[in-house]
């Protein structure tokens, strides 16, 4: 079991976006039933199949690493979170479609976990400062979901994908917005849309989604 | 005509203190949050204004600013709108957001949250009946019921918090209370952590595994939904997921155990961090001041004893009495009246300015002014008392004080006990060779 190659991959984002419902829903192909606070860490994994169906078909485990917490943590409670960031594959950003504030702390999460990667070179990156040359020279695959679209009404949808559609861009990043249903019915796995773009984007090591 | 003058100075100072307490709102205390219930914010800017405006009519009592027909007048006003908002608007809403998360009862959100409010107004009024506070003089539903019942609550929630402060202060900022951390520990704890999540990892990874080749096999493995399923699942029961329950368990207790071990690791970061904090000018600075600090505490809770013990009621403010005994001492011709009036006063501004900022975290807000004007009555020289007192009526201001002292004694005491547990809890853990 262990002989297969592991991919570990952050999901990152503020409290409460729905970063644990989010693993529980790609690994478990369950909704998560009574989402509560995480601390710490926590871990889930997925066996998938990348290039299914090729022959250059390879089976994958791929580790969600699931970290709670907000940006504004005590300083204290960044230097733990930082013993993750080791050896990261790929980061997924998670924000809350509803929440405006959470799109704008993703800046701050992808700082926080690059830097914690990049080899130092001396260059002293200024709090907070979102600079596009920073993810110019990335190797890190970024995916940014938007979550809850559900309880966004009709009429502003459009403007609200709008926006995400820009924040995307400046991270070089790839998007989904998704919707997850806790409280009405289940959804499985394979309905949500953009999981085909999920199975893309999960296999490989260190295959850059860059738009260069 | 001055009388039109005083009441454009008071509405101004007190939209001023509106913008104020909406700015703080937004800025500190909700910083990383998006508010959506705008109901929230106003609601707390309003209590927050009325509760200031209070306090600069006591100042202008003290400086003799303003007519003093017009003060009384205002006073009162602001007097009935607090109380108002206190015990009808506040509770109603916090019954009204409570009932609309629950999920039950979405639909009838406005008749629950009466329910609720009218539940609260009860155990209120309730609450009057063991105390000494119902004078034959005022009738039932007058102003005197309800602040004397908000000044029992208030008064109590103080002492509480005083009681916690005094003791917490002095153990935060001295130095002698920190443990030794040192790199090597963290590195410790940091590889445990690490550990504990790859074997996390490869029990889950056993269980994915599992799940897929039972599936691949085409034994459909359901979690056990209603009744007859579980009933069905005890009899018939794969052997293989009879093995995810047990890998299933051993990561619950991986899990809970990693959890365990981040707490630890952040507590040995922000020790390390006080650590180095306090080698630095500041951090001897505070800690000066956090040796003076614990005495007054230490002090207070040996007052507080003594007032309790021999019966007595505090007449003259600590303050008072040290200038007093200094200036005894010292034989330097001062005024004491004079200056000692001030200076209490300014002390027990900003003794309250402080608690502010720390209390505007917390809901309780209204009844903490409340009782503290009732508490600033004790700080403030004779003369003063007596426009209070004819505003809040003929409250037994005496069972305050005693009550006071009561609850600051107990909270301190189980603070100290609290705090020394987990003091003595903390080193035995990581402190391990």
């Amino acid at each position: 079991m262990a002989s297969l190659d592991r991919v570990k991959v952050l999901v990152l984002g503020d409290s409460g976006v729905g970063k644990s419902s989010l693993v529980h829903l790609l690994c478990q192909n369950q909704v998560l039933g009574n989402p509560s606070w995480t601390v710490g860490c926590s871990v889930d994994v997925r066996v998938h199949d990348y290039k299914e169906g090729t022959p250059e078909e390879k089976t994958y485990y791929i580790e969600l690493w699931d970290v709670g917490g907000s940006v504004g943590s005590a300083s204290s409670v960044k230097s733990t979170r930082a013993v993750f960031y080791n050896s990261v594959n790929g980061i997924i950003l998670v924000h809350d479609l509803t929440n405006k504030k959470s799109s704008q702390n993703l800046y701050r999460w992808s700082l926080e976990a690059l830097n914690r990667d990049l080899v130092p070179t001396g260059v002293l990156v200024t709090n907070g400062d979102y600079d596009r040359e920073q993810f110019a020279d990335n190797q890190i695959p970024l995916l940014v979901i938007g979550t809850k679209l559900d309880q966004i009404h009709e009429t502003k949808r459009h403007e609200v994908l709008t926006r995400t559609a820009f924040l995307a861009e400046d991270f070089n990043a790839e998007e989904i917005n998704l919707v997850i249903e806790k409280r009405y019915f289940l959804r499985d796995g394979n309905q949500i849309p953009g999981f085909p773009d999920r199975k893309r984007f999960g296999g490989g090591t260190l295959k850059s989604l860059h738009y260069d | 005509m001055s009388f039109l003058i005083d009441s454009s100075i008071m509405i101004t100072s007190q939209i001023l203190f509106f913008g104020f307490g909406w700015l703080f709102f937004m800025r500190q205390l909700f910083k990383d949050y998006e508010v959506r219930q705008y109901v929230v914010q106003v609601i707390f800017s309003v209590t927050f204004a009325f509760s200031c405006t209070m306090f600069e009519l006591i100042i202008f009592e003290i400086l003799g600013v303003l007519n003093s027909s017009s003060r009384y007048f205002h006073w009162k006003m602001n007097l009935c709108v607090i109380l108002l908002i206190l015990v009808f608007m506040v509770p109603f809403y916090i019954g009204y957001f409570i009932v609309s998360n629950i999920r039950l009862l979405h639909k009838q959100r406005l008749l629950f949250s009466c329910l609720l409010w009218l539940t609260f107004m009860y155990f209120f009024w309730k609450l009057g009946d063991p105390f000494p506070i119902l004078s034959p003089k005022h009738g039932i539903l007058s102003i005197e019921q309800l602040i004397s019942r908000v000044g029992v609550i208030g008064v109590t929630l103080m002492a509480l918090l005083s009681g916690f402060g005094a003791v917490n202060c002095p153990y935060t900022y001295m130095s002698y209370f920190l443990r030794n951390v040192t790199d090597t520990d963290i590195l410790a704890l940091e590889r445990r952590l690490l550990q504990t999540m790859d074997m996390i990892i490869s029990k889950k990874k056993r269980m994915a595994m599992t799940r897929r080749t039972m599936f691949q096999k085409g034994e459909v493995h359901n979690k056990p939904s209603g009744f007859w399923g579980m009933i069905k699942s005890v009899t018939t029961s794969a052997p293989g997921s009879e093995n995810l329950t047990l890998i299933q368990q051993e990561v619950d207790a991986l899990e809970e155990l990693s959890r365990q071990l981040f707490l630890e690791t952040t507590d040995l970061y922000a020790t390390k961090e006080r650590i180095e904090y306090s080698k630095t000018f500041k951090g001897k600075y505070f800690n000066f001041l956090g040796y003076f600090f614990s005495i007054y505490c230490v002090w207070k809770i040996f007052m507080a004893t003594i007032n309790i013990v021999f019966d007595r009621v505090g007449k003259t403010d600590p303050v008072t009495r040290g200038i007093e005994i200094t200036v005894n001492y010292l034989g330097i011709q001062f005024d004491v009246k004079f200056w000692s009036q001030h200076i209490s006063f300014i002390l027990v501004g900003i003794i309250i300015v402080t608690s502010i900022r720390g209390l505007l975290i917390t809901l309780t807000k209204g009844m903490y002014f409340v009782s503290s004007v009732l508490l600033i009555r004790m700080s403030m020289p004779l003369e003063y008392r007596t426009i209070i007192t004819e505003v809040l009526g003929e409250l037994q201001f005496n069972f305050y004080h005693r009550w006071f002292d009561v609850i600051f004694l107990v909270s301190a005491l189980s603070s100290i006990l609290f705090l020394y547990l987990a003091h003595k809890q903390a080193p035995e853990k990581h402190m391990a060779p």
